[in-house]
């Protein structure tokens, strides 16, 4: 019997911005179990964006190779690395991202729709995301007349509500107060849970950091286990 | 200390606004600019082409004029040479000069020579130069059949000092002896100047005269002794001053020279809206810059003056810019394709180019003006807009909403609707172009409120192409309409003049089949004083076997009034019951002519100029006489814009004893084909080869290509505005795809392939423009209306049919919806070039 693969391998992944630049990424390594959440954290500049970027195959690596459940990125042209990412990965940014003519319903069913699934069901499952995001009162309003906190809630129901594999999620509470971001970040690991996802967070923020299973360190091109601060409570 | 600056604000806050706008978008910069500039160019080139034409009509007049004070003018066939010894007598003028000018035919196809007949030595008292140029050669004018010929005629003619130059004159050939070339520097537009007697003997007007060059005695005033002398003058004879005449010949092309520069002014109001798209858009985009420097202590005067300075700098260059190019494209024109701009009857060859600082300078203003006009709606909106909203992300559409234009716009196009009823201005319609003004801004405002109007459908088809693309134009209706302004603007006066032409064409095709019923046509010599068919030659061009029918016409001018151009008589068999069998006629009088009055029918110019109606009594003089005519009706005349007049012929020769024709129409009989009958009759005379003899079908095919060259000026004109309308619709959406590469991106990582997203461009591209050319249809439509009913019979004094070219419409708008789509796509293409990755990180 073979062993099933990982959500996703990174094998001896080694980026450089120029041809004759050192390395941002230098032969890094990563496994990620289906349903697992990791943190990486990283000072700015330190390629934390840029390991996200090839993850989700909107980068491709100099060398080495991205698999995803044992599938090489790298085989897929542009067009079908789009539809495995349609399919399989929901995005969370730190700018939110949330077009500003649709409804938040809209919003947040736009990835089915590119999906290609019809009404009601569409409906139906963007807006029991909503509810579960606390904001299905919010369903028929445009983003223009939420908050910051409120647009995030958007953004991560728009992330789930196919149930992608993996949510990589690049500082979702860069641009959120403490309290507004403690909050999504619960929501965050809650519907991860609930949608048996698993998922990247790249975050400068200890306490965000926290509320994943597992944190590593990116620096030097390679990621290392790391520890929370001792003053950093862990996240319930 | 408080420190309070009130007048540094603005220009820092223009210099860091302009660097940043150039760095980061020049191409938008540079096509705002070249619309400016090409407006102005336009603009400033029509103009002194125009300008260089009507100079050198001016100066043509006074050459012939010379320095009298008042000129007598009679008809072509003149008047009894008794009159000069009047005058000569009379104590209040010092100089007179006889004068016998004339148009004369040369054999073949060719335009007649102006000939003027005079007194060598009573002419050099008011013509010095003349006399001068002349020198020894004055004396051998003296001789029978002698002609000086100016360099220009000699050259046209392929003569020299010796040749011989035939003519015909009075159905009979001729010719005249060459005996001097005259330098340019007297006469530069082909000319012949004969001895006073000499051209009477020569040319069949023996005791005639048909003007007469009064210098009047220090101190007399012109305008009472030109009265005093109008009063005693024969019927049909006249006293003008040399203003009268200059402006004549100036007032005579006035109209189509003035339609010319407002269409040439289209180009540059479009430019107007290019200004204003962009400005407004690149208000929205550095709406946050905006709201920080508000912040940061700017005051909104300060603000609104810095924008505003943006759109005079872009205006100033793009002036300075057109001003050049008008020049120099003006200069090229006039070089190579003389002044006429289009229109064979108004070409000045002569005319040369002249730089007219001022005027240029006006231009420049004019562009300048217009481009802060532009920029004038979005620089009131961002310094009106409060800061902390002005920073706030998504705040652009909503402040657009908050723009209040629906009312001045209904007042707009109900000022618009009252001004088309006001008759013209100084012979221009200049409530008309106002008229047209209005309702174009009009429409302009009301824009907003016809797309947020469209806009509230929320019906989701659940393909996200197509879907994402109708939310975001629902979205951004207010945008969208900035960007759509100018090409709405100029598609519609595209639209409209391509239903002025198109009915224009129409009526005059219409015209001319119910003018050329014949299967021949024949003159001798166009638009000339003497070439003339006499009765007997008629006589035997009808009886030839080829022949079933013909009918011959006597077309010659008469003086109505002094300050007016000469109106055409027309002679010819036209049967009182039923005019409208043979004539355009367009209302017939109410009553039957009474019994014992013989009738005339007036073209729509003479109706208008004399204020004469049907049922009225025209006063025609004719040799000499007055003749008190019926008006039985109004016909429609497209060639004669001063104005003509019908009369029956057998009427014309019992007032005149006049029985010679100049035009003739003829039938073939069923066995005869047209070129058997042409030689037939060239045969039949023995000046023959002199005819001009073309078929019915031929002469109107040929019209009507006159026609289209004369509108191509105008096409090429509107396309050009097009084109300017084109590049805001291309610098709007460069514009609005680089503001939306944060999207574009965003929809890549969700998942949409790149070419959904180019396809979603397309879609909103092919949306937008579908609802720009359906809303030009509909404003070019109601703007086609003025224009046919409005300015063309004020301007040109005939009216024409409306006629909509369905098919060419189509064509536009399918082209328009074509071109908007690929401008769309290629913006986006090229926003789309800088990665996903990028896109989604910039705003941070």
């Amino acid at each position: 019997m073979s062993a099933t693969p990982p959500l996703l391998q990174l094998d001896e992944i080694t980026r450089r911005y120029r041809p004759d630049s050192a390395p941002v990424l230098d032969q890094l390594r990563l496994q990620l179990a289906h349903g697992e959440y990791i943190a990486i954290m990283g000072e700015s500049g330190s390629g934390k964006s840029t390991l996200l970027n090839l993850i989700a195959g909107l980068d491709r690596p100099d060398g080495g190779r991205v698999l995803f459940e044992g599938t090489d990125l790298a085989a897929l042209d542009d067009d079908a690395v789009t539809r495995w990412r349609r399919a399989n990965v929901g995005f969370v940014f730190q700018a939110f991202h949330v077009l500003a003519y649709l409804t938040v319903l809209q919003n947040v069913a736009l990835p089915l729709e590119l999906l290609g699934v019809r009404d009601p069901q569409r409906r139906q499952r963007a807006l029991q995301l909503l509810e579960a995001c606390g904001i299905g009162a919010q369903a028929e309003r445009y983003a223009r007349e939420l908050s910051g906190g409120e647009l995030q809630r958007v953004a991560i129901a728009r992330a789930l509500v196919h149930r992608p594999r993996l949510v990589l999620a690049d500082e979702p509470t860069g641009n959120l107060d403490a309290r507004s971001a403690q909050q999504i970040l619960r929501l965050l690991r809650e519907q991860l849970r609930a949608n048996a996802a698993g998922a990247i967070l790249i975050t400068h923020s200890a306490a965000a950091a926290s509320s994943a299973d597992r944190i590593l360190q990116l620096a030097g091109g390679q990621l290392r286990a790391a520890a929370l601060p001792a003053a950093v409570p862990a996240m319930p | 200390m408080t420190r309070v600056d009130r007048s540094g604000g603005a220009w820092p806050a223009w210099r860091a606004l302009g660097r940043s706008q150039l760095r980061a978008h020049p191409f938008q910069l540079l096509a705002t600019v070249a619309a400016i500039a090409l407006g102005v160019a336009l603009g400033s080139a029509v103009f002194l082409v125009n300008a260089a034409a009507l100079a050198e009509f001016d100066q043509a007049t006074r050459r012939l004029v010379g320095s009298a004070d008042i000129m007598i003018r009679g008809p072509p066939e003149g008047f009894e040479q008794q009159l000069f010894v009047t005058l000569a007598r009379l104590p209040q003028v010092s100089v007179a000069s006889p004068l016998l000018q004339l148009e004369v035919t040369l054999p073949g196809q060719q335009p007649p020579l102006q000939v003027l007949g005079l007194d060598p030595f009573r002419a050099a008292a008011l013509q010095p130069a003349l006399l001068a140029e002349m020198g020894a050669d004055v004396t051998g004018l003296f001789a029978r059949d002698s002609i000086m010929l100016s360099r220009a005629a000699a050259q046209q003619l392929q003569l020299q000092r010796g040749d011989a130059l035939p003519i015909i004159v009075a159905g009979a050939r001729s010719s005249l002896q060459v005996i001097g070339v005259l330098s340019d520097a007297i006469y530069p537009e082909p000319l012949g100047i004969m001895d006073i007697a000499t051209a009477q003997w020569s040319l069949g007007r023996i005791g005639r005269l048909n003007r007469i060059d009064l210098r009047l005695r220090p101190g007399v005033q012109v305008s009472a002794l030109r009265t005093a002398l109008s009063a005693q003058l024969p019927p049909g004879v006249v006293a003008v001053t040399p203003g009268i005449e200059r402006g004549r010949a100036a007032t005579a092309t006035r109209a189509y020279r003035v339609n010319l520069n407002a269409l040439a002014l289209v180009a540059l109001l479009t430019g107007a809206f290019v200004v204003f798209s962009t400005q407004s858009l690149a208000v929205l985009r550095r709406r946050t810059s905006l709201g920080l420097l508000r912040a940061l202590g700017v005051t909104r005067l300060q603000l609104r003056c810095a924008l505003l300075g943006e759109g005079a700098a872009i205006g100033a260059a793009g002036s300075i810019l057109g001003a050049l190019l008008g020049a120099l494209l003006a200069a090229l024109i006039l070089r190579h394709l003389g002044g006429g701009l289009g229109n064979r009857a108004l070409t000045a060859p002569a005319a040369v180019f002249a730089l007219r600082p001022l005027q240029l300078a006006g231009f420049v203003l004019i562009g300048t003006a217009v481009a802060c006009l532009g920029a004038w709606i979005p620089a009131s909106e961002a310094a009106r807009r409060a800061p902390a909203l002005a920073m706030k992300a998504g705040d652009a559409e909503p402040s657009l909403l908050r723009l209040r234009t629906t009312l001045p716009g209904l007042v707009l196009i109900a000022l618009g609707a009252l001004l088309a009823w006001l008759p013209a201005i100084g012979g221009l319609p200049v409530a008309g172009y106002l008229a047209i003004a209005a309702l174009l801004a009009g429409a302009v405002l009301l824009l907003p409120t016809v797309m947020q109007h469209l806009a509230r459908t929320r019906t989701r088809s659940g393909h996200a192409t197509l879907d994402i693309a109708v939310a975001q134009l629902q979205g951004s209706a207010s945008t969208a309409t900035i960007s759509l302004a100018a090409i709405i603007v100029s598609f519609s006066l595209m639209v409209a003049m391509a239903i002025m032409v198109h009915s224009f064409r129409n009526s005059f095709d219409l015209w001319l089949v119910k003018l050329l019923p014949a299967d021949l046509q024949v003159r001798l010599g166009s638009a000339s004083d003497t070439g003339l068919l006499t009765p007997q030659q008629q006589h035997t061009i009808a009886g030839l076997p080829a022949v079933a029918r013909a009918e011959f016409r006597r077309v010659r001018q008469v003086w109505l009034r002094a300050d007016r151009a000469p109106v055409a008589l027309i002679a010819r068999d036209v049967d009182a019951a039923h005019a409208g069998d043979s004539l355009p006629l367009l209302r017939a009088a109410q009553q039957p002519a009474p019994a014992g009055t013989k009738p005339a029918w007036i073209s729509e110019a003479v109706q208008d100029l004399y204020r004469l109606q049907p049922g009225e009594r025209l006063q025609l003089p004719l040799d000499g006489r007055l003749q008190s005519l019926f008006i039985a009706g109004v016909w429609r005349d497209y060639v004669r814009s001063e104005g003509s007049i019908v009369i029956a012929r057998a009427d014309y020769i019992a007032a005149t004893g006049d029985a010679s024709a100049n035009e003739g129409s003829l039938w073939r009989r069923p066995q005869v084909s047209p070129p058997a009958l042409a030689s037939a009759v060239r045969a039949a005379l023995p000046f023959g080869d002199a005819l001009e003899l073309i078929g019915s079908e031929q002469l109107r095919e040929r019209s009507l290509v006159l026609f289209d060259r004369a509108f191509g000026i105008t096409y090429a004109l509107e396309g050009i505005a097009v084109a300017i309308g084109l590049v805001g619709v291309g610098v709007a959406a460069g514009a609005s795809a680089v503001a939306r590469r944060a999207q574009f991106g965003m929809l890549r990582h969700v998942g949409m392939l790149r070419r959904q997203i180019l396809a979603m461009l397309a879609i909103e591209g092919v949306i937008m423009s579908t609802l720009s050319a359906l809303y030009g249809l509909l404003l070019g439509g109601a703007l086609s209306v003025i224009l046919v009913y409005v300015i063309n019979r004020q301007s040109f004094r005939w009216s024409i049919e409306l006629a909509v070219p369905w098919q060419q419409l189509a064509v536009l708008s399918i082209a328009l919806v074509a071109a908007a789509a690929v401008t769309a796509l290629w913006s986006g293409r090229a926003a789309m070039s800088q990665d996903a990755i990028r896109a989604v990180r910039e705003d941070w």
